[in-house]
């Protein structure tokens, strides 16, 4: 009895206490953890003035080794200016930000990673200084000023930025089939047909789409990169605001091409099985077989750099390299599809702004991307200081003025399309439902208001 | 160290706070006046659980049900989200699987289980037979649909399978076969699992109940000349009659309210989607919470009657002892 007593209260009281003890973590660590350089050059930092007891919270989905890379970048700006930066990461930002916002216990500074959730916040948020404005007017291109915007003000700077669309190969199999990097879709499809005919182990092409209850998203990228290389950005942009259906025949042909590849058996999917195998399979483990030789070539975004075993060489000259998805209609430019992150405040005190300023400047992203494993779209980014080929590649793609970039279609859309019914509908569309069925389905489920 | 202490003596203090709540109500209830002490005292006990009842189960029972009359922006639409739910083909198929689970389930997990439970009965390593069949019953649905994916994994005819079945296909010949992706058969696999669970629960219950059954009524039976399965029908089942509709109705409950194992083994996905996991996608991912709320309301009438079948047996059981 005595055992069970003590049991009882030892638990809630410990479970309390731990909850307690890391709310307390997050409180004080940010700062503290990172250090900031005994003898950080100020004279950097001056214009955004200096404060005393000034603490900004800054709330965000970026957890661990992120967390510690992000937290490292403003450790020289606290130490010059004296603003303590208050740093919580979460895994569920998606729905508390919203539930936080509502309960009055908002964080000064919240790091949007899609810019749909920054415009359901809208409401709460408030609009960008003239600082910030014009500092994303001199650093980013105006469609990515446009992502930080609701109903016309401007709310969030964005920060960083992600490319989609890498196709993955290991060059020392292209140079001994004597195979090309193709420039085209066109080529792209030969080389594909080339590999499925004359190659008795190699599938042309690697995939999975499994990811819980995410399954499917993976698929979403493929469709979003043909319909942005095969309509240009005016019909990709109309597509995301349902100017013109889901099912419109543009984006049903775009689908086609993507389904000529991964319904083909013939095309997917090595070291797997047959198509369907591609939503049994977890995208995390989808594109091993193009090291082990099973297929030649995975689509997946540059993230994909951190999927492949310790110790994989990425490089162009290495154990495996990417190339970006090709163009349909090489006159017409090159068109990536990415991600990013964007800076919106709750609050408007100084120190809030002030950071808000420092995340917006060409000096954070410099600093961050020095740090590795990301890159931004920010013009005053100097590509050299990225730690990878893959991160230069990204950056000097990204700020290419010829260099058409759209944000993720899905993560545009309304969330009962972009993170529902899509996936699902890529889900039966792989399953065996026809293009014209999925579409239809997808477009019944656009919300009416 | 001392933050931890801190809020050591903070958990203290709170209980010792309640403690002292719950004393002083005792103190009053205990000192009313003569006249009426006795309805005081049960207010005064009941006020607490009432009052919880209400913060926690009553008042968002009604904010669902206005949720569910309400669109995604919480303006008021009607039966909207109803006439969804009966018309939309995927909700429907939805409508449809629940049903399918609230049939199978509750029928096949307590036939067998009291198949199993009559088999076993008296004969040697009983327990150890109980055990084998009631273990599943302490793995977690999570857990449960987790090893099971792994049973139905499928890899291509030309690779190497990990997944139990359909290595037996090889082994047998055949092709491999992607169990949970096949529309219509691959919710029966899912649900096989629930009542791989089930069936322990069921076979314990009913094995207690036969145990119960008086040695007189058995050998009366037996010396009237009743075969086996006479003496099944005739003395088993009508005496262990209401073991056998507590054991249906809990499972029956448990069946419709199925969640964990649908969510892990394919997330809704190729049209093995509930009521209970469609609530959750419709609410928290597609950003539709009077969907969602209407599905839950649906849910909760559905599982009502249920509830109310069995707290009456129970209410008609206690009269009769």
């Amino acid at each position: 009895m005595a055992k069970t007593r003590s049991r009882k209260l030892v638990l809630p009281a410990a479970a309390l206490s731990v909850s307690l003890l890391a709310l307390a973590g997050c409180g004080s660590g940010g700062s503290d953890s990172a250090g900031g350089s005994e003898n950080a050059d100020c004279a950097a930092y001056e214009s955004y003035g200096t404060f005393e007891d000034a603490e900004v919270s800054v709330y965000s989905t970026i957890v661990d080794v992120e967390a510690e890379r992000l937290e490292a970048t403003w450790a020289d700006f606290s130490e010059c200016t004296g603003i303590e930066v208050a740093y919580e990461g979460s895994k569920e930002f998606e729905t508390q930000i919203g539930v936080r916002a509502q309960g009055g216990t908002a964080p000064d500074l919240a790091i949007f990673p899609q810019p749909g959730l920054l415009a359901t916040q809208a409401g709460f948020l408030k609009p960008a200084p003239q600082e910030v404005s014009d500092l994303v007017d001199e650093g980013w291109s105006e469609d990515w000023k446009a992502y930080g915007t609701v109903d016309g003000t401007f709310y969030a700077a964005p920060m960083l930025a992600s490319i989609k669309g890498y196709i993955w190969y290991v060059p020392a199999t292209f140079e001994e089939k004597g195979w090309e990097v193709p420039t085209t879709w066109d080529e792209m499809m030969e080389l594909t047909e080339k590999i499925a005919s004359e190659e008795e182990d190699i599938k042309p092409w690697c995939a999975g789409f499994e990811s819980g209850e995410a399954t499917g998203w993976p698929g979403t990228d493929w469709v979003e990169d043909a319909v942005l290389r095969e309509n240009g950005p005016e019909v990709y942009d109309q597509w995301v605001t349902h100017e013109i259906p889901f099912n419109d025949p543009q984006i049903v042909k775009s689908f086609d091409r993507v389904g000529d590849i991964l319904k083909n058996d013939d095309y997917v999917n090595g070291g797997f099985g047959d198509s369907r195998s591609i939503l049994s399979t977890p995208f995390s483990e989808a594109g091993q077989p193009v090291l082990d030789g099973q297929c030649a070539m995975h689509h997946q975004a540059s993230f994909q750099a951190s999927n492949w075993p310790e110790g994989t060489n990425v490089a162009e000259d290495g154990d495996v390299w990417a190339f970006m998805t090709p163009p349909v209609d090489p006159a017409a430019g090159t068109a990536v599809t990415g991600g990013g992150e964007f800076i919106g405040a709750y609050t408007d005190r100084p120190e809030v702004q002030a950071l808000q300023a420092f995340m917006a400047s060409a000096d954070f992203a410099n600093i961050r991307v020095a740090l590795g494993g990301n890159i931004s779209a920010n013009k005053g980014l100097d590509p050299e200081v990225a730690t990878s080929d893959l991160d230069r590649q990204s950056i000097e793609l990204l700020q290419d003025p010829n260099t058409v970039f759209r944000f993720d279609a899905s993560d545009l859309m309304p969330g009962a399309v972009g993170s529902n019914s899509f996936w699902s509908g890529i889900v039966n569309w792989i399953n065996g439902s026809s293009t014209e069925e999925v579409t239809q389905t997808v477009e019944d489920s656009w919300p009416a208001s | 160290m001392e933050d931890f202490a801190d809020k050591g003596l903070q958990v203290v203090v709170g209980l010792a706070i309640f403690a002292a709540i719950i004393g002083l109500i005792m103190l009053v209830v205990d000192r009313a006046p003569k006249s009426g002490r006795e309805k005081l005292q049960v207010a005064g006990f009941l006020a607490p659980a009432l009052i919880l009842l209400a913060v926690g189960l009553v008042f968002p029972a009604l904010q669902t049900s206005y949720i569910s009359f309400t669109n995604r922006n919480g303006e008021f639409v009607g039966l909207d989200n109803f006439v969804w739910m009966f018309t939309q083909p995927e909700a429907l198929v939805t409508l449809r699987n629940t049903l399918i689970w609230v049939v199978l389930v509750p029928l096949l997990a307590s036939s067998i289980g009291l198949a199993y439970a009559v088999f076993i009965d008296r004969a040697r390593g009983e327990k150890a037979l109980k055990a084998l069949v009631f273990m599943p019953m302490a793995i977690s649905f999570v857990g449960a649909g987790v090893i099971w994916r792994f049973v139905y994994a499928y890899k291509g005819a030309e690779q190497n399978q990990i997944g139990l079945l359909n290595q037996i296909l090889v082994w047998l010949g055949q092709e491999p076969k992607q169990f949970l992706l096949d529309a219509p058969e691959n919710t029966f696999f899912l649900i096989a699992v629930m009542i791989w669970i089930q069936t322990g629960f069921a076979m314990v219950v009913l094995s207690a109940a036969i145990k119960g059954i008086p040695t007189e009524i058995v050998e009366a039976a037996r010396l009237d000349g009743a075969s086996a399965w006479q003496q099944f029908r005739n003395v088993t089942i009508p005496t262990i009659r209401g073991s056998l509709i507590v054991v249906i109705t809990t499972i029956t409950i448990g069946t419709l309210k199925v969640f964990d194992i649908v969510r892990t083994m394919t997330a809704g996905q190729y049209e093995t989607s509930v009521v209970a996991n469609e609530m959750y996608t419709q609410a928290f991912r597609a950003g539709e919470p009077g969907r969602g709320a209407a599905l839950a309301l649906v849910l909760f009438l559905m599982v009502l009657p249920v509830v109310v079948y069995n707290a009456r047996l129970l209410r008609k059981q206690k009269e009769i002892r």
